[in-house]
């Protein structure tokens, strides 16, 4: 089971509505490489990895990208919060405005919304691990692009928190593949 | 949330940051005895932020997870995503 803490993972600071920002940090929400996808994707594989250190890993890190989708819910929230309609036209983000109003939803920067097709969970742990440290690299570089768009000082100072989280997950992953391969030589030796 | 709440809650959040930070480490290097140190030290010291904190502004954690409380804090303002500041 999972318990609740009444607070983020790290601080969001927003100063003021900036929906065009939302508009593109919103597919770190619901988008592809985004973090719900990140998390679901983690905690749905960890029921057949073959190790218990990668039972860990997979529960472990699939728990702090749930932390990662409510920073960005934060983010988004409160870009959007006190927008304008005036704003939120010309940053085109009138046609979410017209299914969601200023509500949090689970779609990329293009509004398509989320799909388990995002993920997989093939049962071949090495497979897994593979998709694992990609999807983290594309996590990366979706937090780099975010970056370069970013024109919110205190915005990005989160982007980059998060862009770091994803260069150490990839890491643990990588450990993680080589402990698993190792596991399964000496399976197939003895 | 005032200035000392705030204080109180980056503590928490920097120790926290910590503990997880070295949970994943740790998944991977369970023998590496430094880091076990250091991680039941981080424990330790967020432990004793926690119950501080919560003793003076209400519940951070349900489920029982809290210190005794005298009145219903869970639903006390903030939540999180409300950061505004
Ligand atoms: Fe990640």
């Amino acid at each position: 089971m999972w318990i609740y803490e009444k607070k983020l993972e790290y601080p969001v600071k927003v100063r003021r509505p900036n929906p065009g920002l939302a508009k593109n940090i919103i597919t770190q929400y619901g988008g592809p490489d985004g973090e719900l996808a990140a998390s679901l994707r983690y905690l749905t594989q960890r029921y057949t990895m073959p190790t218990s250190q990668a039972k860990g890993v997979l529960t472990d890190i699939g728990t702090e990208e749930l932390a990662h989708m409510e920073i960005v819910a934060a983010l988004v929230y409160n870009l959007i919060k006190d927008a304008p309609l005036s704003q939120i036209k010309a940053a085109g983000l009138d046609g979410y405005y017209a299914d969601h109003d200023r509500a949090v939803y689970f779609v990329n920067a293009e509004g398509v919304p989320w799909t388990a097709a995002y993920i997989q969970s093939k049962g071949d742990p090495i497979a897994d691990l593979h998709e694992n440290m990609a999807a983290e690299e594309k996590a990366r570089a979706t937090y780099e692009w975010l970056i370069n768009l970013s024109d919110d000082p205190d915005v990005t100072d989160v982007l980059r928190f998060l862009r770091e989280r994803e260069v150490v997950h990839f890491q643990r992953f990588g450990e993680t593949l080589n402990i698993v391969h190792e596991y399964l030589d000496r399976k197939r030796t003895f | 949330m005032n200035p000392e709440q705030k204080r109180l809650l980056r503590i928490i959040q920097a120790l926290e940051f910590t503990a997880i930070d070295l949970t994943l480490y740790l998944d991977t290097h369970p023998a590496d005895e430094r880091a076990l140190a250091e991680y039941n030290e981080v424990s330790r010291r967020l432990q004793e932020a926690m119950m501080d904190y919560q003793r003076r502004y209400g519940a951070l954690k349900s489920y029982g997870h809290s210190p005794p409380q005298t009145r219903w804090t869970w639903i006390d303002e903030p939540w999180p995503w409300e950061v505004s500041d």
